[in-house]
């Protein structure tokens, strides 16, 4: 058994308004997932109950651990917090189980959307989403008498006004690390122009095709416009420039955009002119650049049935309607839970879903596909080589790996 | 220390003094400048805008009225509850040293006093074990450990970094008795001695600097070990540096870098004391190696 | 010492490391000899929060079966050391037939990812190494000469670099150097270009890795130098002193082949540790420019579907280019045994 202190005073703040709602299990719970503030909120909801021991281990590590923790008979998880692109780990190992009967019996506060179903049966409850999209100055786009872009290739006009106007030096940004963030922001843009990541059906590849270039070569142009660093620049240090109010047009996490300038020390103009708007689209295309994702819960398959329950009712008690009422917790995150009246900064991420934003997809095979693209990329983008020959090696990094897993004979 | 006959020109002390001072600067500045940073926000630390903000702290002044401010550290040690890593720190840092100078010493004894050709290969194989990165090893523990049920706990990350440090220690504290000579406890025994006994007796007291040094070094891949305690242990046992990492968030979610910081700062502190007796324990290591004359 | 004896003294020491690095070492090697079951998949309408669409999954009642029949994954040799991601055999015997030159030869070698993390790894191990031990040599001898007082608080300074965690270490200076930061500005001003940024160019970020390599690993060196030091026999340097060697010759000649066996100690951790560097390319996000065969194993295993073989296959790969690396040395150590019994 281990032994896990409880965070009491996470504890103590939420329980006080929800004194009411009871929450009764007849067996351990043990949850595994992320560490951010919305998740922190489910699992210290979870450990409200009674009757049985409730542990959570939120970590940034999660998905190394999350895997080998429910693989075991009987798993040490018996819950794991993912989102679409790391549920498909899961679901390749086969190590979550169907949820249909706990759902009938215990998930009527559930909206149907937040139902996650494979083929049929449903594996997971989603509570959150999330999405990429537009966060800019609005200060500056007056300065220079523009409109906010729409598309793209509105975006690179105004880049190219900022910085005749001398305006901004290096008026765009976005996190353009080489490796998974500049794979993701490949993927929004790609399905911006259109692209399907593999030919129909099958695990076989498809980047290397005009949509793969068009996309590159917007990437690059883009990021003619921001700081030269760009390929070292995460989330972190895109937002570290928007917040020093260098950049007036950045693509960024919905998550991370609701608490932008909350930061200490943002100077006053950035704080004023901060404002989001929708995902963008590209290439004359209709879908937006940009992906959805959702976190949600799974129960994990190899454990007795009175713990799946246990799991089951906990994590919906952690995430049931009333946790809203509390204005902080409303704000952690773009809810999918009953009742969420969206804030302000969740207008990006609702603009993403009503505009036909493209979830990321849930391949067993994509995972391997987005770190070779975070891979091989980069020399492109340095102009160490063509777009034809990157995206090539692209699909060659990728075909050996997906060899090795078994996807591809 | 220098007698009479050692005393250097002065141009050459003045060389030396100059090099120590470059060095001592190249050393310290960027930890200086962190310090001098961690009571700034954000913005003045990183200092996009303009690089002496880090210094004058501007917008720190803006925010908190004086260009100082104690943020970061109330952050990461009251809100963030940084001192129950401190506190997982030192037990693992403390059993890590005590097992793996006790194993490894006897280990590394034995490996200088035996002639024969397995002890080389031993070495050698050591040698090899060290050169597994750890991220392999760690991510094969992850399946036996939970099936296990010892993972996340924090004897299961001090076993696995001893054993993982075991091969330095070793080749560390081979070289040391090799240069304690044999006759020490040679002589021992032909008194009478069992090897322990002539271990216990004559070596172990003038063992002491060597001990001291392969002990700091494996004070410090414990203190600083990212690797093995990030992923074998559970958020509630973790220690400081999987807890600093975590302060500085991930793609989707924000990080708060000042508690980094701050807490980078704060875990120093405690170094600058053990070194401090680290260093007498060399020097008093002088009259001890003495006596090998 | 007899056999009985040894065994019991090296007894704890070799349990530990036959149960938790020897073991592991030889599920790794099986590990890479084998790759996960060809899967079945079936094509399943998901639903969630934006919609249904048709997807891609794995059949499991399917794929049970051959998992329950060999759990260690269908055995395919040496393959997966020989595929694109490792010794790329195959690419490597397309680039040489297909050569315009060496110079293309190499730069095609250069786009497979081993080859490119192994041009880095060796210019940074080979340059890292010997300068570390240089200046941790001069670091000692000049700290040996201070005033006993000073000498506690130098010690500390001079052991900064190392004990400052690597992960926030570099992050620290990572955000110095850029080129707004205090050394970026500085660096800027010294090169007389103010549009330089070392980020942003592959030699320049090269150069940085190596800088933060010597200045990170240095103190090790001067560590144990100094304790070297400390035993150093003051008859032997007096002997010197009486006939006339200068001070210089006193170093090269008394001093040096003293600490001998700390160098080449120091030489084998330093050589292995930087053949494995991965926390400067990290804490610098190197990767577009530096990548090394950790980086690539940690790569391996952090992505959302995790490749054990692979990364297996690397480590592997990894344990015997440290093993050609240290054979020079390790030859000599041969030596010195034989000498020595």
């Amino acid at each position: 058994m281990f032994i896990k202190t409880i965070t009491a005073a996470s504890l103590i703040a939420l329980a006080a308004p929800t004194l009411a709602m009871a929450c009764e299990i007849g067996a351990r719970v043990s949850v595994v997932g992320n560490e951010f503030p919305a998740i922190q909120t489910v699992g210290a909801g979870a450990q409200e109950c009674e009757g049985g021991e409730v542990t959570t281990n939120l970590t940034a590590d999660h998905q190394t651990i999350n895997l080998p923790g429910m693989q075991g008979n009987p798993a040490e998880y018996t819950s794991a917090i993912i989102a679409n692109s790391s549920i498909v780990a899961l679901m390749n190992e086969d190590v979550i189980r169907p949820l249909g009967d706990l759902i009938e019996k215990h998930g009527k506060d559930l909206q149907p959307t937040q139902i996650i179903t494979i083929g049929g049966e449903p594996m997971a409850v989603a509570f959150m989403a999330n999405a990429q999209h537009l966060v800019y100055r609005a200060d500056l786009l007056e300065e220079a008498g523009l409109d906010v872009p729409t598309t793209y290739e509105e975006m690179l006009e105004a880049a190219k006004t900022l910085r005749e106007k001398g305006i901004s030096e290096n008026p765009v940004g976005g996190p353009y690390k080489a490796g998974w963030n500049l794979a993701q922001e490949f993927n929004n843009m790609f399905l911006g122009h259109g692209g399907t990541h593999f030919k129909d059906g099958t695990a076989e590849p498809n980047v290397n095709t005009p949509e793969g270039v068009a996309t590159l070569e917007m990437m690059k142009a883009l990021a003619e416009y921001m700081n030269p660093d760009y390929l070292t620049h995460d989330s972190n240090g895109t937002n570290a420039e928007f917040r020093a109010g260098n950049v007036a047009l950045m693509h960024m996490w919905g998550s991370r955009a609701a608490t932008m300038t909350d930061a200490d020390g943002v100077p006053q103009e950035v704080v004023d002119g901060f404002a989001i708007a929708g995902p963008l689209t590209v290439g004359g295309g209709e879908t937006p650049a940009s992906t959805l994702w959702w976190d949600g819960f799974t129960v994990a398959k190899n454990i007795p049935d009175e713990e799946a329950e246990a799991t089951f009712v906990a994590l919906m008690h952690g995430i049931r309607p009333e946790i809203l009422e509390d204005e902080e917790t409303a704000k952690q995150a773009v809810w999918l839970i009953e009742g969420y009246k969206p804030t302000e900064a969740a207008k990006g991420v609702f603009a993403a879903a009503q505009s036909g934003t493209i979830p990321y997809p849930m391949l067993p095979y994509m995972g391997l596909l987005h770190t070779a693209l975070g891979n091989e990329l980069s020399d492109f983008m340095q102009g160490k080589e063509s777009a034809e020959q990157a995206l090539s090696d692209v699909e060659a990094a990728y075909t050996a790996a997906a060899k090795e897993q078994g996807f591809l004979k | 220390m220098a007698s009479k006959a050692q005393r250097a020109p002065l141009g050459l002390r003045l060389a030396t003094g100059g090099f120590v001072v470059v060095w001592l600067i190249l050393a310290a500045f960027p930890f200086l400048w962190t310090l001098w940073g961690s009571f700034k926000v954000e913005l003045d630390f990183f200092s996009i805008a303009d690089w002496t903000n880090a210094l004058t702290g501007e917008n720190t002044e803006k925010v908190y009225g004086t260009p100082f401010t104690g943020a970061g550290y109330r952050g990461a040690w009251v809100q963030e509850e940084f001192w129950r890593a401190v506190i997982n720190t030192f037990v693992v840092c403390f059993f890590v040293v005590c097992t793996s100078l006790t194993i490894g010493t006897l280990g590394g004894y034995a490996l200088s006093r035996s002639g024969f050709r397995y002890t080389f290969w031993l070495l050698i194989i050591a040698l090899i074990f060290r050169a597994m990165p750890p991220v392999t090893l760690v991510s094969g523990y992850l399946l036996p450990f939970f099936e296990w049920n010892v993972w996340g706990i924090l004897p299961t990350a001090i076993i696995v970094l001893v054993a993982i440090n075991q091969p330095f220690t070793l080749w560390m504290l081979h070289s040391f008795f090799q240069n304690i000579p044999k006759e020490l406890d040679e002589s021992a025994k032909v008194d009478g001695c069992t090897q322990f006994q002539a271990f216990r007796h004559v070596i172990v007291p003038v063992m002491w600097p060597g001990v001291i040094t392969t002990g700091l070094f494996s004070f410090l891949l414990a203190y600083n070990d990212f690797v093995v305690t990030a992923m074998l242990l559970s958020e509630s046992n973790r220690t400081m540096i999987p807890e600093i990492a975590a302060f500085l968030g991930t793609t989707q979610t924000e990080g708060n870098v000042m508690f980094a910081v701050a807490a980078v700062v704060s875990a120093t502190a405690p170094l600058f004391v053990l070194v401090m007796f680290f260093q007498r324990q060399i020097v008093s290591g002088l009259t001890a190696g003495a006596v090998k004359g | 010492m007899k056999h009985r004896t040894f065994f019991w003294f090296f007894l704890p020491t070799g349990l530990a490391m036959l149960l938790f690095i020897a073991l592991p070492l030889v599920s790794v090697i099986i590990q890479s000899t084998h790759a996960p079951h060809e899967a079945v998949f079936r094509t399943v309408e998901n639903c969630g929060p934006f919609g249904c669409v048709e997807e891609t999954t794995i059949d499991q009642e399917a794929t049970r079966a051959i998992r329950d029949a060999e759990p260690l994954g269908r055995f395919v040799g040496l393959d997966i050391y020989l595929d694109r991601g490792h010794l790329a055999a195959q690419e490597v015997g397309e680039a040489w037939a297909n050569r315009e030159s060496i110079g293309d030869f190499l730069s095609r070698l250069g786009n497979l990812p081993f080859y490119r993390a192994m041009a880095f790894t060796l210019t940074y191990t080979f340059t890292v190494t010997p300068l570390l031990i240089v200046l941790g040599l001069m670091i000692a001898l000049a700290v040996n000469t201070v005033t006993q007082r000073l000498k506690g608080f130098i010690i500390f300074f001079s052991l900064l670099p190392m004990i400052v965690t690597p992960l926030v270490g570099s992050l620290i200076l990572f955000w110095m150097l850029d080129s707004r930061g205090v050394l970026g500005t500085f660096i800027q001003w010294a090169a007389n270009d103010p549009d330089l940024s070392l980020k942003a160019s592959t030699p320049l970020t090269w150069a940085m890795l190596i800088v933060y390599g010597i200045w990170s690993s240095a103190p090790f060196a001067f560590v144990v130098f100094y304790a070297g030091l400390q035993t150093l026999p003051q008859d032997q340097i007096e002997a010197a002193q009486i006939d006339g060697a200068t001070r210089w010759q006193q170093v090269k000649y008394v001093i040096v082949p003293h600490l001998m066996p700390l160098v080449t100690f120091v030489a084998l951790i330093q050589l292995m540790d930087n053949f494995r560097v991965l926390e400067p390319i990290i804490g610098f996000n190197a990767q577009a420019h530096a990548t090394s065969l950790s980086w690539i194993i940690l790569n391996d295993l952090g992505g959302e579907t995790r490749q054990l073989s692979a990364a297996s296959a690397t480590s592997v790969m990894t344990i015997l280019g440290v093993a050609i690396l240290l054979t020079p040395v390790l030859i000599r150590t041969w030596r010195d045994f034989r000498s020595k019994t």
